[in-house]
């Protein structure tokens, strides 16, 4: 029978939570399969619009990660996030998409065991809310601007 | 079985299409007139802040849109319960009678001028605004311009936008008015005044004496015994901007006065299925079908149902050409449908009239513009006289001001039955027999000209006409022959 | 030379478009006599057959405002760009969606519910809804279909230059005009238009703080406006960041925020997501807490940051 796997995109800021990924792998801690890392220079580069473009090809769910607030290696970049993102997600509500399908977390260099649980924590709550569905309807989302 | 179509008829909202069927003697069975049009705006407003509706709803008409704008401010009034200052108030009224002055010489010269002017069997070719300048000269084209130019100004100075404009504002308005600006409402006013009795005498003396035409007006194709509602002052005086809402039953008699805020005591709205426009009727006489008469609670909006509710007009000059229609019309009410041209121009003066007196108003440009809402919102109704009839903004919202729920009666919604009403009756009284004329397109066109349904857009007609083009088809479905006029 | 010829169509459209070309007032004497008017369903004749005899790219350039919403307006518009050599999408709705986008937050089965069955004022027992045909006894009469998704012109048929506005003001209109007379068009795809964003043309610019920063959010109602002060650092949501230039800041003038008719600028996929990133960053807090409180009274993100672009936007509409 065959079982929902979602597709997460996670996107992940260069100088501490991709750093902390590596260590997850370097570590052997096992992570759930679903996720796709995308490394940013800093979670503030993470616009809306890679969330509603993760969103509108496919995506089941998008994880933002990036450092912890007030260790930016930018200074302020994770601050943006921190206000974005909670706005992106009440705007998502209103077009039918659950809240619970972007994530914001911090999570350092030095946390390999964090980001494996915060993977596996996000993929267990995408595969209860199932897929987002937004992908499969290529009718509505998929029609490139002709010309 | 036969049928013909008119397809499309244009100056309505979106498209329009009116379907004749012919019985086997070749007379009218059935005339139907379609709107095949719908946006939403009642469901798609619900989540919008209460505050945006006043620059969202102006989108339902881009010809009319401060009719829009104004009742949704009002209602936004009611939402909010707070009193707009008076000089708010009187700067939204000066707004609002430029704009149904503009309106309404706009449609007079453009869309109804040539069958007055030049005269409803007048060759085709000379039914447009240049036959309409023939007659009157160089002159009438130019004067029509400058009058439009200077009135669509005022409306641009206080809104912002002419198309779409934006200052209202629960409370008040956005905008403060300067000196300068009043000196261009003044001119601008002044001149609507002249025009407008000028445009009365024209009508006086291409229209009133012909008698052909005359024949026309008070004859029996062009007649319905409706009620009629419009919204009256205390003294039961035709007012655009505010009021309560008078009704009078075909005899003339006052059948209800009600508050805006109870029209859902009074006015509901019948659904066909062969229609996205509903059809608006008073509620406690019924809905009896496309029918005239006491017992039928068909009912009609815009100027001469505002003339024949109301018990004069409040601005002298007005009052008087009033009086004369009436005179010369034989009496209070009037059933004729195309006495609407009429008193459309009787409105036109009144608006310009009154904008004068408010350019003039030494408070117009007081700096104290809006009272900032201190209640907490729940529901809030508006009501004004668009050009093309009353209009209802109804709101609901939860307390934070966000709409829950809303409600929409445009203009010509009030008049969609009547409308097809007057089709249905020019087509039974003109085809007989299966023989259609040239003449006939022209009067069935007359025949909702009058309503100048909402969108009334063809108004730029250079060959000033709307183009028609009537099909007739035999039992089987085959094309016997097609007349048409206005097409290249 | 034959004058070019040149058609005016409209889909779901207000009709302000078609007002804003008769405001052009004296200019259009001009107009009139450079160009053939061939169609303007307004005002000249509209015939299909008219059209479909003619031969392809026998019409200069089609202008076509209003948003595509119905199989009428869709087979209008395809053939349409069949006979023109160049398509104008004329003003916001063409463009972008517009304020009938907005329908794209519902379906048309919870729109014909509510507007006859659900409002206070319809009477309607039998629950009558309006269908594509009806047997009258006599005959049949038909009503074009109603689509659940509202597009944007060019999401229905290959389109070459943008008006923006709602509507465009009469000054892009001639500008637009002239260069099609003088044969001096932009690369295909442009739209007409600065490609500036408001606040560089606004006439508050000078009062936006080098570093602006809301630390309360304002209603339009709340407050009694600056008319001289930026809106943002009055705490009025403006969406002039993220919206194009060349409106000649009407609204402003009238001391009233901008909510973003004439689209975002070149390069940017998707307005309101722009604004949402710009307008999240000049939130005053670091604190969650604090950040979660202003969010709070920032009301109807997504039919404000896409009043006019819902259609033209990454999701274009709510899940179905």
């Amino acid at each position: 029978m065959d079982k929902f796997e979602p597709k997460i995109v996670a996107f992940c800021c260069n100088w501490c939570s991709y750093a902390g990924a590596d260590l997850a792998g370097t570590s052997r801690i096992q992570y759930s399969p679903n996720i796709r890392i995308i490394r940013v220079m800093c979670s503030g580069r993470v616009s809306p619009l890679f969330v509603l473009k993760a969103l509108s090809v496919g995506a089941d769910g998008v994880l933002v990660l990036g450092c912890h607030p007030g260790d930016c290696h930018y200074i302020e970049g994770n601050y943006k996030t921190l206000r974005r993102i909670p706005l992106l997600k009440k705007m998502l509500k209103q077009f039918g998409i659950e809240e619970e399908r972007v994530r914001l977390e911090w999570v350092s260099a030095s946390e390999g065991a964090r980001f494996a649980e915060v993977a596996n924590s996000f993929t267990k709550t995408i595969k209860k809310l199932g897929p987002s569905s937004l992908g499969s309807s290529k009718q509505n989302y998929q029609e490139e601007k002709y010309g | 079985m036969r049928k013909i179509t008119i397809d499309p008829i244009t100056r309505l909202e979106g498209h329009g299409r009116i379907e004749i069927f012919l019985n086997d003697a070749g007379d009218v069975d059935k005339a139907y007139l379609q709107i095949p049009e719908l946006r939403g705006f009642e469901k798609f407003c619900e989540g919008r802040p209460a505050e945006e509706m006043p620059r969202i709803t102006t989108r339902i008409c881009g010809v009319c849109p401060t009719a829009h704008h104004m009742c949704s401010t009002k209602a936004l009034d009611d939402l909010w319960k707070v009193e707009p200052t008076s000089t708010a108030k009187k700067i939204r009224r000066l707004m609002y009678n430029a704009f149904v002055a503009e309106d309404h010489i706009f449609h007079f010269f453009f869309l109804a001028g040539p069958d007055f002017v030049v005269g409803p069997q007048a060759p085709a070719g000379e039914r447009n605004i240049l036959g309409v300048i023939g007659k009157v000269g160089m002159e009438a084209g130019g004067k029509v311009i400058k009058v439009r130019k200077g009135l669509r100004g005022v409306i641009q100075t206080i809104g912002g936008k002419v198309i779409h404009p934006v200052c209202g504002l629960p409370g008040g308005v956005s905008k403060v008015i300067t000196e300068e600006e009043r000196k261009d409402f003044i001119e601008a006013a002044e001149y609507a005044v002249e025009f407008s009795k000028w445009a009365l005498e024209l009508f006086d003396n291409i229209v009133l004496k012909n008698t052909e035409y005359v024949d026309l007006v008070t004859g029996d194709i062009y007649k319905h015994r409706t009620y009629y509602m419009g919204l009256m002052d205390e003294n039961n005086k035709v007012n655009f901007y505010d009021g309560d809402l008078r009704v009078v039953d075909p005899n003339g008699k006052e059948y209800v006065k009600f508050k805006g805020r109870d029209y859902l005591d009074h006015i509901r709205e019948h659904v066909e299925p062969w229609n996205y426009m509903k059809f608006c009727f008073l509620k406690n006489v019924g809905w009896k079908g496309f029918i005239d008469g006491e017992d039928s609670g068909i009912y009609r909006v815009a100027p001469l149902a505002r003339l024949n509710a109301a018990e004069g007009m409040a601005t002298p000059l007005a009052q008087e050409a009033y009086e004369k229609m009436y005179e010369v019309l034989g009496g209070k009410p009037v059933h004729n449908t195309l006495a609407f041209n009429w008193a459309r121009l009787i409105e036109a003066l009144y608006a310009s009239e009154e904008m004068l007196e408010l350019a003039h108003d030494p408070e117009l440009t007081s700096p104290d513009i809006v009272n900032l809402p201190t209640e907490t919102p729940k529901e809030g109704i508006g009501v004004v006289e668009a050009p093309r009839g009353t209009l209802f903004h109804h709101y609901q919202t939860d307390e934070k001001g966000i709409l829950t729920k809303v409600n929409l009666i445009v203009a010509t919604t009030n008049n969609m039955a009547p409308i097809d009403m007057s089709v249905e009756k020019a087509a039974k009284s003109l085809i007989h027999k299966g023989e259609v004329s040239d003449g006939l397109l022209n009067m069935i066109e007359m025949a909702f000209r009058a309503y100048d349904p909402c969108m009334a857009c063809g108004t730029h007609a250079l060959p000033g006409q709307m183009p028609l083009e009537v099909t007739i088809y035999d039992a089987q479905g085959n094309e016997l022959k097609k007349l048409s006029r206005g097409i290249s | 030379m034959a004058k070019p010829k040149v058609a005016f169509y409209w889909c779901a459209s207000c009709g302000g478009c078609e007002e804003a070309v008769v405001d052009l007032n004296e200019d259009i004497l001009k107009v009139a006599d450079a160009l053939h008017i061939i169609f303007w369903p307004v005002a000249l004749d509209f015939k299909r057959k008219d059209v479909e005899a003619l031969s392809d790219g026998e019409i200069a350039v089609s202008f076509i405002n209003g948003a595509v919403r119905s199989g009428e307006q869709e087979e209008m518009v395809k053939l349409l760009r069949e006979k023109s050599g160049l398509v104008v999408a004329f003003g916001s709705c063409a463009h972008l969606g517009g304020i009938p986008g907005l329908g794209n937050f519902w379906t048309r089965d919870t729109i014909f519910r509510r507007v006859y069955k659900e409002t206070p004022s319809t009477e309607n027992p039998e629950g009558t809804l309006p269908q594509q045909k009806t047997d009258i006894g006599v005959g049949e009469l038909t009503l074009p279909e109603f689509y659940d998704t509202v597009k944007t012109l060019d999401q229905t048929i290959p389109v070459d230059y943008y008006l923006p506005g709602c509507p465009p003001p009469p000054d892009l209109i001639m500008n637009a005009i002239n260069a099609i007379l003088a044969g001096q068009l932009p690369e295909k795809g442009t739209v007409l238009a600065p490609s500036k964003a408001l606040c560089d043309t606004c006439p508050r610019n000078e009062t936006k703080p080098q570093k602006l920063s809301i630390a309360e959010i304002k209603r339009p109602w709340e407050i009694k406006l600056d008319p001289e002060k930026c809106f943002l650092a009055q705490g009025v949501i403006c969406l002039g960041p993220a919206t194009r230039s060349g409106c000649g800041e009407r609204c402003i003038k009238a001391n009233m925020p901008c909510r973003g008719c004439f689209g975002p600028v070149d390069g940017v996929l998707d307005q309101g997501a722009h604004f949402l990133s710009a307008l999240a960053s000049i939130i005053d807090y670091n604190d969650p807490e604090e950040i979660q409180k202003i969010i709070d009274d920032i009301v109807d993100p997504a039919g404000t940051f896409y009043r006019f672009g819902l259609p033209a936007s990454l999701l274009r509409r709510t899940k179905m």
